[in-house]
């Protein structure tokens, strides 16, 4: 905002500081350049796209990522090839769109769904989804600067339980680059979001228990997804798990398991697995049983590694 | 306790509709015209409103020769999109439908413009990416075209609010047609457009029929122009048919938008005397007199009228004009159907403003299958 004079921040309820606080301040710093729109999705981002024709940066709130559908045809339909229908002519890249996303332990159908996989199948968007408040930081600022319309998923369950140290300076993460958060040898676990600390929990476990080595990648960038990373982990370990809330069939991790498996095919030790949400709707009082937990991850690994 | 409303009946308040010349071009005598046209312009819409109705004719005849996939016209709507297009400022950004090409026209797209894109050949910004009629231009202020209705309307919107942050002097000009109002973006984008106070016209061209389905199925109410109270912003409706009316309209709103920072509806009543598109059958919906006593009533032959009575026009020069433009158009169409298809690239290209790894393994994927298999490639179009 201070850097970029033509940044908006806008959505339900942006300024008074945000149903997660995450717009707190910004109005009384920025004045007119934070500001609440009317309850619609789809004005919310059309009338971002509109803005970004005319050279603005707009950073578009959905509020929760479980409302983001009726904005679905201007993002798929208009931002996503805004570009490429005009040859350039046009776009609508100066967009961001923000959403929170993912489960909170209370929120039912409507407040905990993981929507990435209808994006990642949309060319010309770009999708990312930090792990902590650090990459949350360098994350949003490199698709708020980034030439393509970017969402951007924040998992809820960490606005208040995640505590890092994050630098106070302007610095970017850069988009379409996985990090590698522990070095193993026996298997590659992938996630993003939230659940890449049920990785890390499900790795330590593993290692104090049973001796396995297990490598974590966090994914960050969905679309387009670090191809190199991934496949030279496998490569190493020769063994795949990912894991993701989003429920199990046609979920992102179908699309990294059937790249996986081409390219590492050879090496392969056993056969890829996902761990994921069931296919079902996002249920409340069920969620520890729905929810690929630490436990199932576990399960998963040694069955993969005993295979 | 008084309920307000309900099913219209033929005695019911409806909106008046502004016109200053009547069915057969001539003034109406206490007509307000806050802008009344010169000879120079009034032949230059009536020239522009002409030659587009040579163009529209040609090319919906080339498409049924196989010339091109696809073509819709504009007929009987001339006036409401030439007459507007005058109206508003060359700088405004304008964010069409898909039947607004007569604005292009006016800006000066070319014969060649149009036909680069109807061919989709390498020569027209869109690459060949989509169907023919999905114009746009940067020069010219004109959103390329997007198939999916009325989503350009809050597009608009959010244009014209960029501008008057800029402290700009232009507005965006949204058009749309009585269907495409029926659309969630419709109503999302005026009720952002009023109540962020967004300088944007929305530019209704009621024409009756949306493919097959008549007004009186898509609408319940008095039209589109009551809707613009209801979302507090200033609205008309105005005779689609008459390019003075909707000239005097369109700058009227305009003024309107940039002085009170506000969005203007303007409800154009007209008529489609065509087919929505060239893959439609309209005498499969309608009667031959409906469309015969609607082509009575020609906005162009209308506005001609009134030209021809200020001894401004005459029988040689329309000649002349008609017969050029039939040459113009005909040769644009032959010189594009010449020009080379974009290269197997371009399938790939501007997805993303870079190429990234995925788009870029498939291209080579993609220029191997077409060396392996080169009837899978049109026969003008590099292989690289």
């Amino acid at each position: 905002m201070d850097s970029n004079d033509k940044a908006l921040v806008f959505g339900e309820d942006v300024a008074f500081g945000g149903v997660f606080r995450c717009t707190v301040g910004l109005l009384e710093r920025y004045g007119r350049r934070c500001f609440n729109t009317p309850l619609c999705e789809q004005g919310i981002v059309g009338f971002g796209i509109g803005l970004a024709t005319q050279g603005y940066t707009p950073i578009a709130e959905i509020q929760f990522a479980d409302y983001i559908y009726p904005a679905f045809d201007q993002l798929v339909n208009e931002a996503a090839k805004y570009r490429y229908r005009s040859g350039g002519t046009f776009t609508a890249g100066g967009l961001t769109v923000r959403a929170p996303y993912g489960a909170v332990g209370h929120g039912g159908h409507y407040h905990s769904q993981s929507v990435e996989s209808f994006f990642t199948h949309v060319p010309g968007l770009k999708v990312v989804v930090p792990s902590s408040p650090a990459q949350a930081k360098g994350l949003l600022l490199s698709c708020i600067q980034d030439p393509d319309p970017c969402i951007f998923f924040e998992p809820k369950m960490l606005y208040r339980t995640s505590v890092e140290e994050v630098p106070v300076g302007e610095y970017t993460i850069p988009l379409g680059q996985a990090q590698v958060l522990r070095e193993g040898a026996d298997i590659t676990l992938i996630g993003w979001g939230a659940q890449v600390h049920v990785l890390a929990q499900a790795a330590q476990a593993v290692a104090d228990a049973d001796g396995i080595s297990c490598e974590v990648l966090d994914l960050r960038t969905l679309l387009p997804w670090d191809v190199q990373a991934v496949t030279a982990s496998v490569n190493k370990t020769g063994r795949l798990l990912v894991s993701h809330e989003a429920p199990l069939s046609s979920g992102f991790g179908a699309e990294l398991v059937a790249e996986v498996s081409r390219r590492c095919f050879l090496r392969l030790e056993a056969p890829p697995v996902r761990v994921c949400g069931a296919d079902t709707p996002f249920p409340l009082v069920f969620e520890p049983l729905y929810l690929p937990g630490v436990e199932r991850v576990v399960d998963a690994i040694r069955a993969t590694v005993r295979f | 306790m008084e309920f307000l409303g309900g099913p219209l009946t033929p005695s019911s308040p409806r909106i008046p509709c502004y016109r200053t010349l009547d069915g057969t071009g001539k003034h109406i005598p206490d007509a307000v015209v806050p802008h009344d046209l010169q000879q120079q312009d009034a032949v230059a819409l009536y020239t522009a409103m002409a030659k587009l109705q040579v163009m529209d004719t040609i090319c919906y005849d080339a498409q049924r020769q196989g010339r091109f996939s696809f073509f819709m016209t504009c007929a009987g709507e001339e006036a409401t999109v030439v007459g507007s297009a005058a109206g508003l400022d060359p700088r405004d950004m304008v964010f069409s439908q898909y039947r607004e090409h007569g604005v292009l026209l006016w800006r000066g797209f070319s014969f060649d413009d149009f036909a680069n894109q109807l061919y989709g050949n390498s020569l027209e910004p869109g690459q060949g990416r989509q169907m023919p009629i999905h114009y746009g231009s940067k020069e010219l202020n004109y959103q390329t075209v997007s198939s999916p209705l009325a989503t350009q309307l809050p597009h608009a919107a959010g244009a014209a609010y960029a501008m008057k942050l800029d402290g700009a002097d232009t507005v965006a000009a949204a058009y749309f047609g009585e269907g495409a109002s029926s659309e969630g973006d419709f109503h999302a984008a005026l009720n952002f457009a009023a109540t962020l106070g967004a300088p944007c016209l929305f530019i209704c061209r009621n024409n009756g029929y949306a493919i097959s389905t008549p007004a009186n199925e898509q609408y319940a109410g008095d039209g589109i122009a009551c809707r613009g109270t209801a979302y507090g912003m200033p609205a008309i409706r105005v005779d689609g048919g008459d390019a003075r009316a909707v000239y005097c309209a369109t700058r009227a709103a305009r003024e309107i938008a940039l002085r009170d920072g506000c969005p203007v509806l303007i409800e154009a009543m007209s008529y489609r005397s065509g087919h929505h598109s060239t893959s439609d059958d309209s005498s499969r919906y309608r009667t031959r007199e409906e469309m015969v006593a609607w082509r009575a009533r020609d906005p162009v032959v209308r506005f001609r009228h009134w030209l021809v009575a200020n001894a401004w026009w005459d029988e040689e020069r329309e000649k002349q004009l008609r017969h050029a433009t039939r040459q113009q158009v005909i040769e644009a169409l032959e010189k594009a159907s010449k020009v080379a298809k974009p290269p197997v690239s371009a399938l790939f290209s501007d997805v993303y403003a870079d190429m990234p790894w995925h788009l870029q393994e498939q291209l080579q994927e993609t220029l191997q299958v077409a060396r392996r298999h080169p009837h899978l490639c049109p026969p003008d179009m590099p292989v690289q």
